[in-house]
């Protein structure tokens, strides 16, 4: 076994970058939950996050995301009632409170785990002009904001992932 | 499963070299370990080992990175500075434990 996380033991290290591109609750957390499981690995993460990726890193936004049945096939509700008033913030609710019943950390938590444990949280320069933000409104721990192509030489050699 | 020679005693290991019985551990045996991940143990390793093994007897489960820094007190920074690249793995191999399943 190796230490630095490459399993093959060939000794470079292996990296790993997530581009968080959704917004919503049931599409944050699994990049959030595999980029922390890759750090306890020793891999080294990059998060990228673009488009309504932005939401999980947006001050205003983090704690309030949602997961909607509407257009969602998986979540078992037919579009006709899932169109109804109040059953978006039902199903966030109620995902959200299985999230606490479970004791998994909230967004806000799981960055600041992300980030004490070394991995590196970038926002996209287009995604953020898209959206009229600053950096000021951006979580804290976000080391900066870069362009595509930035993100193009940082994964280089690395294992991307387009969630 | 196999054996391995740990800090001179004959030790039944798994595939990667964990202890497959927490009881078989010892101190010397944590030192061992440490040193072949290139980890020298301080005071403050030791409490971060003892809360995992305490843990583990307590609840049957080896604790997770994310309870060993509520629970254990110990910062996520200040792990991954302890034992770095592989926190939770690294401590539960070293307390004689086994890996860790929880994704937190």
């Amino acid at each position: 076994m190796s230490e630095n996380g490459n399993g093959n033991g060939s000794g470079a290290e292996r990296k790993l970058c997530i581009i968080c591109s959704k917004g919503t609750l049931d599409m944050a957390y699994p990049g959030l939950v595999l980029a922390n499981a890759a750090l306890m690995e020793g891999i080294d993460v990059t998060m990228f996050f673009t488009f309504w990726g932005l939401d999980i890193i947006n001050k205003k936004k983090m704690k309030h995301l949602k997961a909607t049945p509407l257009g969602n096939p998986s979540m078992g509700m037919p579009n006709i009632l899932g169109v109804l008033p109040g059953v978006t913030a039902m199903a966030s609710s109620m995902m959200q409170k299985t999230i606490e019943k479970l004791d998994f950390p909230p967004v806000d938590e799981y960055l600041e785990m992300i980030h004490d444990a070394g991995g590196k949280l970038y926002s996209c320069r287009m995604a953020m002009d898209m959206m009229n933000l600053s950096k000021d409104d951006l979580f804290d721990e976000v080391d900066d904001v870069i362009g595509a192509m930035e993100f193009m030489e940082m994964s280089e050699g690395a294992q991307v992932l387009f969630i | 499963m196999t054996t391995q020679a740990i800090a001179g005693l004959n030790l039944e290991v798994d595939a990667e070299g964990f202890l497959t019985n927490p009881n078989d551990w010892n101190r010397e045996i944590a030192e061992a370990m440490a040193a072949e991940l290139g980890i020298e143990l301080t005071p403050r390793h030791w409490e971060v080992i003892e809360f995992c093994r305490k843990d583990f007897q307590e609840t049957g489960t080896v604790p997770t990175l994310r309870r060993i820094t509520k629970v254990g007190g110990v910062p996520t920074k200040e792990i991954y500075k302890l034992f770095p690249k592989g926190p939770a793995k690294k401590v539960a191999k070293i307390a004689g434990l086994s890996k860790p399943t929880g994704c937190i």
